[in-house]
């Protein structure tokens, strides 16, 4: 059994600071010399245009890549080379920009699936599903109940999510990442490809899962609504630089952010 | 068995002491939570009730005062109605899906202090209307999410204000108390108030009393035999009479166990798990159950399909037959046996109807072949007619006497007769008291000598004894020569027919009914397919000679069955055409509910009404039609006209 987490963060302060950090696929550069932090409790937004460098900065935040410059500190601690699962147990969870579950799976399976990394029983037990194997899996299962309360999934519990809509795989793909119980979320543009409505209740669950569950929140997103009302901060990237960092308020009135997006005048 | 009702329990609360005491261990509520489904037993169902009227009452909530009902069928707002009403207070239930507001009136007009409501979403729609229902004091809410930083000075969780009064429950003076408070309430005191879901103007609210709510349960409960063992799934709104009639009344009186669904999308799921041996449907449910079957056979495989498809052959032929006790060979009767193992039963299970004892349904009139592909399935479906100023039951269909087009006899100790225009009246033990601070209302639905006007027309059937309801009094016409002329009633008759989707008829001071139709592209359409009938658009289709010879079957059919009453034998259509283009909302032909208008229609179809009855074959038309996209056009056509048969009425001749 290995340790989740290390020391308690208190509301308010840095749980994961990116300090200069660059990382290059040959000679293309996705992210040069970055630096921005990520405090426990807040919806931080990551936006750009398209090549932003945005999904490489997640996947650098998630143990996915390992930059070549720069460090990554979560929780004070300075982090090692590691894989994503390390990330996992240290309380990162995420959802993916193209929906990432076991199709052929119902939606209660997958979303269980989230919990592995919380058994502790051995491989002898479970394989008999036995005993403290059994009761593990009880108490799990009460946990996944409650999320599917919680992102109001009743009706599609037993539904193979591949016969899903795209919106209530993206709800269930939440649902899994929330079963990690992380203390910090990434979630790689939630809303791609949903119709209003569905933005509206996805909104809804990412500010009742911010609220009810404490969870520090880092998403990418296109929406520029969706993005302002949501986040309590924002940070800008373009072709892997970050042009501004601030509130939804000051990054509206940067110069440099309206540039990248309109395109500058010559 | 429901042993003696009347003995000593004139009210809601003394019900549930009884149950308490003779059915204590039976499960009064179940209700899924967290994927579980829990239960309560009729003695902790009362001790729960007790404690939370007690807390009710440190509130303030007193005798004779209104508590609004907000939410769907959960076991905390049926406890809210118990212990209001153990109070002697008046629930006063309100749809969930109102908008603010209805919701605003209503609460406004009852005048109500309290409400309890299911969630965040039924609080936030409160808190928009709060200035417009001044009296309101306290909210209590079930579900706790999404309401902490609300300002809980108005806001009490239903579980606080239930472990508030347990605890002073302990004491045995307050214990004392809440007796003698249950003991004070009389049969006589409303014990609830049901508002009117206001299709026809604004909602009233009809006040209904213990003693004769109890009356009424008891009488249906002993006409079904309905038992402590049976259970019904709640998944219809809880404000409406037949929730309120059909789960909690009954429930109350047989001491059956009201299910309630985890949410109001699980309820097909619910229940198959649950399996209720007391079902109730609207028409528009049942279709679409059978839609999604008959879409899923489709899909099943080549032996699978063709075992259903001849097994529901055999059902169709006896099975309806076998449910009445008509007699039947036994060969076939082992057919039908043998379908019962391989089809009919498993596709019951699927559909959760494997326990299912007593089935009814009501609303609209429901078509013939629906009704009876469930009867043919060994599914007890049965008809009732009733309305809310009633408590629901009107008439119901007894077991054995089933009828596609009639709602049965009157229930027990009703009392029904047809006024002289026609319009169906009643006087039944659960009838109401009159309407909620409306006494102009209560008096224009109230003749003289103490009878209801349902405002639906009707009559009774002369071959069965059962009633018939035809339309709404004030749309019912009559043709020149005095003849009762229905056009709700003759149009669904055709619409029964996949092949018409949509049907006008005219007939209102005029000679004869004359009928305009649209076909349904998709059924038409597969039939042209399958024989050869090439069309190129809509308007072709339903100009084509092979289709008006097709319909002319289908209305030389609706005029047989409507000569078979001699009260419509008149009414039957004498001319009809097919119109050239659909019916459409964007048109403003028909609402978006799908209702016809026919004021609109008249005037755009001037030309074809005229040509029908001037004795034209053909008539010209030119119509602006809009398209999806908003711009507008013109569609002319020559449109024939066909004229049909009548039948001679049996015996004695029209009657008028």
């Amino acid at each position: 059994m290995r340790a989740t987490g290390g020391p308690a963060v208190a509301v308010g302060d840095v749980l994961l600071s990116v300090e200069n950090v660059s990382l290059s696929f040959g000679g293309v550069k996705a992210v040069s010399d970055v630096s921005f932090d990520i405090r426990k409790g807040e919806i931080r937004a990551i936006i750009g245009p398209n090549g932003a460098g945005k999904t490489s900065m997640l996947n650098i935040i998630n143990g996915f890549y390992h930059p070549q410059k720069g460090r990554i500190i979560f929780k004070g601690e300075t982090r090692a080379r590691m894989r994503p699962h390390d990330a996992a147990y240290g309380g990162i969870a995420r959802t993916f920009q193209n929906v990432a579950l076991f199709r052929g799976m119902t939606a209660l399976d997958n979303i269980m699936a989230g919990r592995t990394l919380k058994m502790h029983s051995n491989f002898f037990w479970q394989l008999l599903r036995y005993g403290p194997a059994m009761r593990e899996e009880v108490d799990h299962r009460h946990r996944v109940e409650e999320i599917i309360d919680f992102l109001k999934i009743q009706e599609i519990r037993r539904v193979q999510v591949g016969r899903l809509p795209y919106g209530l795989q993206k709800r269930v793909e939440l649902g899994r990442a929330l079963a990690m119980e992380p203390e910090l979320l990434l979630l790689d543009e939630p809303m791609a490809g949903m119709n209003l409505e569905e933005k509206e209740d996805m909104s809804r669950f990412v500010l009742d899962v911010n609220d009810y569950y404490g969870t520090t929140i880092a998403l990418i997103e296109h929406d520029m609504g969706v993005v302002m009302d949501l986040s309590d901060r924002v940070v800008v990237l373009d072709h892997g630089i970050k042009i501004a960092d601030g509130t939804p308020d000051e990054v509206k009135q940067s110069e440099a952010v309206v540039d990248a997006y309109l395109g500058v005048a010559h | 068995m429901a042993p003696n009702v009347a003995a000593g329990a004139d009210t809601f609360p003394k019900l549930l002491i009884r149950n308490a005491n003779i059915y204590g261990a039976r499960p009064a509520m179940r209700h899924k939570d967290l994927g579980i489904w829990q239960t309560w037993t009729w003695s902790q169902t009362l001790n729960i009730v007790r404690a939370y009227a007690v807390g009710l009452h440190r509130l303030g909530v007193k005798r004779g005062e209104t508590i609004a009902i907000v939410g769907g069928n959960r076991p905390k707002l049926y406890w809210s109605v118990m212990a209001a009403q153990m109070l002697g207070a008046i629930p006063v239930p309100v749809y969930a899906d109102a908008v603010a507001d209805e919701l605003a009136y209503v609460l406004a007009h009852a005048e109500v202090r309290f409400a309890a409501v299911e969630d965040q979403e039924q609080v936030d729609k409160i808190l928009s209307v709060v200035k417009r229902v001044p009296k309101l004091g306290l909210m209590l809410y079930d579900e706790k999410r999404g309401l902490r930083d609300y300002d809980h000075s108005r806001l009490r969780s239903i579980d606080e204000v239930i472990k508030d009064g347990r605890n002073v429950l302990d004491d045995t003076a307050v214990a004392a108390w809440l007796d003698y408070e249950i003991a004070a309430s009389k049969g006589t005191d409303p014990s609830i108030i049901l508002y009117t879901s206001g299709t026809t103007g604004t909602s009233k609210g009809v006040v209904l009393k213990n003693e004769s709510s109890i009356r009424a349960a008891a009488d249906t409960v002993a006409f079904d035999k309905l038992t402590e063992n049976d259970v019904a799934l709640a998944y219809l709104p809880l404000a409406w009479v037949g929730d309120h009639y059909l789960n909690y009344a009954q429930g109350m009186v047989s001491g059956f166990c009201t299910a309630c669904p985890e949410s109001p999308e699980t309820a097909m799921t619910d229940l198959r798990e649950i399996g209720p041996s007391f079902y109730f449907a609207p028409p528009r449910t049942l279709e679409q159950l059978l839609t999604r079957v008959m879409i899923r056979m489709e899909d099943a495989g080549f032996i699978k399909r063709r075992l259903f498809h001849y097994f529901i052959g055999v059902a169709r032929r006896y099975g309806e037959r076998i449910l009445n006790g008509e007699s039947v060979p036994p060969n076939r009767r082992f057919l039908y046996a043998i379908g019962n193992v391989l089809v009919y039963g498993p596709l019951k299970n699927v559909l959760g109807f494997s326990r299912v004892r007593i089935a009814y349904t009501a609303g609209e009139a429901v078509g013939p072949d629906l009704f009876s592909f469930y009867r043919s399935i060994g599914l007890n479906l049965k008809q009732l007619y009733g309305q809310t100023e009633a408590f629901l039951y009107v008439t119901a269909q007894p077991d054995g006497e089933i009828y596609s087009d009639t709602v049965g006899p009157a229930c027990p100790n009703v009392d029904i007769r047809i006024a002289d225009n026609g319009e169906v009246q009643f006087k039944s033990p659960g009838m109401f008291s009159g309407y909620f601070k409306d006494d102009a209302k209560t008096a224009e639905v109230m003749t003289p000598d103490g009878y209801v006007k349902t405002g639906d027309a009707g009559f009774f059937d002369e071959k069965t004894g059962h009633l018939k309801i035809i339309d709404r009094t004030k749309d019912v016409g009559k043709l020149n020569d005095g003849t009762l002329f229905p056009p709700k009633y003759i149009e669904n008759k055709l619409k029964f027919y996949p092949n018409i989707r949509e049907a006008v008829a005219l007939g209102d001071k005029r000679d004869f009914v004359a009928v305009m139709l649209n076909i349904d592209l998709t059924a038409v359409g597969s039939w042209a397919e399958r024989n050869n009938v090439i069309y190129g658009s809509y308007q072709e289709l339903a100009g084509h000679p092979l289709v008006y010879d097709m319909l002319e079957k289908h209305v030389s059919e609706v005029n047989r069955s409507l000569a078979e009453d001699k009260v419509m034998a008149g009414a039957q259509i004498k001319r009809f055409l097919i119109l050239h283009k659909e019916l459409d909302p964007d048109d403003g032909e028909i609402t978006r509910t799908l209702k016809v208008r026919r004021g609109f229609i008249a005037e755009r179809y001037a030309p074809l009404i005229k040509a029908l009855y001037d004795g034209s074959k053909e008539a010209d038309i030119s119509t602006e039609v809009t398209f999806e996209d908003g711009r507008k056009g013109t569609i002319s056509a020559r449109v024939k006209i066909r004229d049909m048969k009548t039948v001679a009425a049996p015996a004695m001749g029209k009657a008028a």
